[in-house]
């Protein structure tokens, strides 16, 4: 699988995402510019965290509108495989592509620290060296992560088995406690009908070494590198 | 129109009539109402450095190690791999009080620009904050503020922030501390400079447009505060952290091609100050032409454009044959770059508007005539050593463990650090609260950085010179904790009025001290800042010398943190005399502040963090915590509470008075945890370090010599009740 990563002004997290693809694919992701138009020869796009266009708009608003998302929507159609990280996930929810909204954090406030989530399901290219109902350690960093859609889009995300994380004690165990943000349902990141389009608040990228501090997000990397 | 230009007009824009007498015999005229406003600026406390400048001095700069010390725009130290560390910390205090979220935002940017202006990416942010007592109604608004404004920017900037220190007390109330520290990378080889250089070369603004805020900034960084200072809120600037995220990429992207002669970025007294110092270092001329500057508002005059103090500026000079290339660059990343002048010959800065020369000021007098003041001093008067057994305990050791642990000064910190991203970046080894310095490694290598802010106040206003030295040894010490190799510090010296000769006394000892320590201990400036005038109603702070530490590890892996592992022996390396004056149980069990602080003896502090180093690095000391604030029992107590593993304590010697023993704050101390305290303690015998077995890990209490014991848990609960509580709590 070859990977790209979308750089839109003001993202910041592209060089933790670097990192992490690369410790698992071998090779370099290849970058791609915002304003440019093409991504063919990419079977991943990965959009990652940070604050496009400084987020003063709603979040992720202003890069959904920028040239490259043309072609990113147009990957999505063609079933092709895309991940979408705490801003990435905002994008891709403005854009379309994945369905509600990220509001801000229920405590008003900037949320980063290290969280537990479960995995739902272990059956997708993201997360199939998981197993269902284990959890990992991830880091959470945003200000605005707070899941949130109608009823009748979360029925639709539980009904077909669309929540691919939730946040959850170490146990597994889903409490209000645990769900800082305040996310509908404890979402922490959902698929599209087609399992291919993943997008997640927390950063699985910023674990994926021991040395700092544990490698609880490094399989993810590793089942894209295998898909 | 513009005012008439006389002196009583120089005394408002506060210069002295002797210093404006100076201003119109350099000029041989009466100055402009623009040229008045350069003088004001340059000649400011802020920018001149007039009273420190005789004391800063003294402060040893070299090592061989020091590639650039103070001067440039931040220090710049050999790290080894062929790489530099950029760095420097800077104060944002009076801004921080009047706006505290944009304070507080524009100082982090601030900082970030002196460094990527040296060519480096920034790779971690610092702070050191003083809040007012917490029960005054005011603190509670000023601290959400500033947390707001230091996430807000550093978030969204994409640099992580891994360290800092927070201290409340009521010298604070009127006159709150933001003090932010940035540390970048570059290759060692490529450091740009501010230097100006080649007669014709474009001078080149970039970043964002200039509007009318912040003008006079640092006049008023260098007058007290009175109760109306709320009516200086337009002097604050605004940030806009996305802009500053764009000048990092796109300079660092220009910076890789061999396009910049000089670049220096806007800070206080802006445009100004950028244009007068890059062309004063180079010993050229400039001209300007202001109606080139990109501007945010209309109508601006060329006083308003000289000292406007917006933020995410940069000014360079550019070779001609590559102007092209920057702005293709600067267009790629949607920011604004416009030619406003070139660099000349004269040794005069020309400022031009609508072709109406503004101002003509010869750069050399502006510069070496800049005021310099030795003003006077008077000693600290010395207090006396406090004997312990005459202080009575009514308190008994883990009631005021528990006690202290949640105190403002010493509980958990958690709340403000999970308002920061500490993690982007992916190289963060040591997060806040995991050891006694950040640990941040360099990307693609082994190397890390250790980073800390250390200062104690209470100290300083107590004995400046000691206090001076032991916020120096406390930073070398937190750095020592991790394993590093400590190599350099920056200053940040925030103190009172320096016309008030107790002040200045203060400020003359404190560099005292802190010149022995950084001799003593290999440890020298390389980059700093000075704010005084930092008093309200007449009231002034504690003296506070904030030191921010850099370090190396070789190997990112030899990091040791703080968190007791189990079944480990806990030694005491360092001499316990049981020093309870100035300290934090006196304060806040016995209700007292007195009495002379802890000694800092250099040699003791070298010797035992080289033997504790030196045992990190062997793999010995498995964890490790220097002993400062409340003592060893609350150094215990915050690496039980980092691991949730306790430990059973064994009986004080019984010279020293219990809470003498656990809470007096001695110097040059640390706790380790060690495999074998036979022959740890031997070893140490053998090299003449005082080491001694205190207890042993394990269990989920701590369990003390009096028969006391204290769950984890309980003390978990004390240690962050405080902040949540006060901040996020209905109690209002």
């Amino acid at each position: 699988m070859k990977a790209g990563i979308v750089i839109f002004p003001g993202i910041n997290r592209e060089r933790d995402m670097v990192i992490a693809l690369e410790a698992s694919f071998g090779v370099k992701p290849k970058m791609v510019w915002h304003k440019d138009t093409d991504v063919s020869g990419l079977d991943l796009i990965v959009i990652p965290g940070g604050f496009s266009f400084g987020d003063y708009l709603r979040c992720g608003a202003m890069a959904a509108q920028s040239p490259i998302m043309h072609a990113v929507k147009a990957h999505a159609d063609r079933g092709g495989y895309i991940l979408g990280v705490c801003n990435g996930f905002q994008i891709l929810t403005e854009a379309g592509i994945l369905p509600g909204a990220l509001l801000r954090n229920a405590s008003l406030r900037f949320l980063s620290m290290d969280c537990h989530l479960r995995v739902e399901r272990a059956d997708t290219v993201f997360t199939r060296q998981y197993q269902t109902g284990q959890t990992f350690r991830s880091v959470m960093a945003h200000g605005d992560g707070n899941y949130f859609a109608d009823t009748a889009t979360l029925d639709r995300l539980e009904g077909n088995n669309l929540v691919a994380l939730r946040y959850a004690t170490k146990a597994g165990d889903i409490t209000p406690e645990v769900n800082l943000n305040g996310s509908a349902h404890s979402i922490a990141g959902i698929l599209s009908p087609n399992l291919r389009v993943l997008g997640l608040m927390p950063h699985p990228e910023d674990l994926v070494d021991p040395m700092m501090g544990g490698a609880d997000g490094k399989p993810l990397f590793d089942a894209l590198a295998a898909a | 129109m513009n005012p008439v230009v006389n002196e009583s007009l120089a005394r408002s824009f506060g210069l002295s009539a002797e210093e404006y007498g100076r201003v119109l015999a350099i000029m041989g005229r009466t100055p402009s109402f623009t040229e008045l406003g350069v003088f004001s600026v340059m000649w400011s406390e802020h920018c001149s450095y007039k009273s420190s400048r005789v004391w800063l001095k003294q402060l040893p700069t070299k090592a061989p190690w020091v590639i650039h010390g103070p001067g440039e725009n931040a220090g710049v130290v050999d790290i080894g791999d062929g790489l530099a560390a950029i760095f420097k910390m800077e104060s944002h205090n009076h801004p921080s009080f009047i706006e505290p979220y944009q304070g507080a935002a524009t100082g982090v940017g601030g900082i970030l620009r002196d460094v990527f202006t040296m060519g480096a990416r920034p790779i971690a942010n610092l702070n050191a904050l003083r809040f007012g007592r917490p029960e005054n109604p005011r603190t509670k608004r000023v601290v959400d503020g500033v947390v707001r404004g230091i996430g807000g920017y550093g978030n969204c900037v994409g640099v992580p922030t891994v360290g800092g220190e927070i201290n409340f007390h009521p010298a604070y109330d009127g006159n709150p501390l933001v003090n932010a520290m940035t540390v970048g990378i570059a290759a060692k080889d490529k450091i740009f400079l501010s230097a100006a250089a080649g007669i014709g070369n474009p001078v080149v603004y970039v970043g964002s447009k200039t509007g009318r805020d912040g003008i006079h900034g640092a006049t008023m960084a260098s007058t007290e505060f009175s109760a109306d200072s709320e009516d200086k809120r337009p002097t604050v600037q605004v940030g806009d952290p996305f802009t500053e995220k764009l000048l990092i990429e796109a300079c660092l992207e220009l910076m890789a091609t061999d396009a910049i002669v000089a670049i220096q970025d806007m800070g206080a007294a802006g445009l100004t100050s950028s244009a007068v110092e890059m062309a004063g270092k180079g010993n050229v001329g400039i001209e300007l032409d202001l109606d080139q500057v990109p501007a945010r508002e209309t109508g601006m005059t060329a006083y308003e454009f000289m000292l406007s103090e917006s933020q995410e500026r940069m000014l360079m000079v550019l070779r001609p044959d590559r102007e092209q290339l920057a702005r293709d660059i600067f267009a790629k990343w949607d920011l604004d770059f416009s030619i406003i002048g070139r660099i000349t010959d004269t040794g005069r800065i020309v400022v031009r508007h609508h072709g109406i020369v503004e101002a003509d000021i010869p750069l050399a007098p502006l510069n070496d005539q800049a005021p310099l003041y030795t003003r006077p001093t008077v000693d600290t008067p010395k207090q006396e050593k406090l004997n312990p057994a005459r202080i009575e305990d009514r308190y008994g050791l883990t009631a005021a463990l528990e006690k202290l642990v949640g105190c403002p000064d010493l509980c958990s910190r958690a709340w403000v650090w999970d308002q920061y991203d500490s993690t982007v970046g992916g190289q963060t080894v040591k997060r806040p609260g995991a050891a006694d310095a950040a640990v941040v490694k360099l990307e693609g290598l082994k190397r890390a950085l250790a980073l800390t802010t250390d200062c104690t106040p209470r100290y300083c206003l107590a004995d400046p010179e000691v206090g001076g030295a032991q916020a120096v040894a406390e930073a070398w010490r937190n750095l020592t904790a991790v394993g590093a190799r400590p190599l350099a510090i920056t200053d940040n010296m925030n103190f009172g009025n320096p016309e008030k000769p107790e002040i200045m006394g203060q400020f003359a000892a404190a560099i005292r001290g802190m010149a022995a320590a950084c001799e003593a201990l290999d440890f020298p400036v390389v980059s700093g800042n000075v704010s005084l005038y930092n008093e309200t109603e007449g009231k002034a702070i504690l003296p506070t010398p904030a030191i921010g530490g850099l370090g190396v590890l070789d190997d990112a892996a030899q990091a040791v943190g703080l968190a007791l592992p189990p079944w480990l022996d806990i030694v005491l390396v360092g001499a316990t005399t049981g020093w309870l004056g100035q300290s934090i149980w006196l304060r806040e069990i016995a209700g007292r502040e007195d009495g002379a602080p802890p000694p800092v003896d250099l040699a003791v502090e070298r010797a035992n963090g080289d033997f504790v180093r030196t045992h990190i690095l062997n793999g010995t000391i498995r964890a490790c915590h220097d002993v400062s604030d409340g003592g060893v029992l609350v150094a215990l107590a915050e690496m039980a509470m980092a691991s949730g593993i306790g430990a059973r304590m064994m009986a004080h010697p019984r010279d020293i008075p219990g809470h003498a023993f656990w809470f007096g704050e001695d110097q040059a101390r640390y706790l380790v945890a060690v495999p074998d305290h036979v022959s740890f303690t031997r070893i140490a015998e053998a090299a003449g370090i005082p080491a001694m077995r205190l207890g042993t890990s394990g269990g989920q209490n701590l369990t003390l010599p009096d028969g006391g014991t204290i769950s984890i848990s309980t003390l978990r609960t004390a240690h962050e009740r405080f902040f949540p509580s006060w901040m996020d709590g209905d109690n209002s």
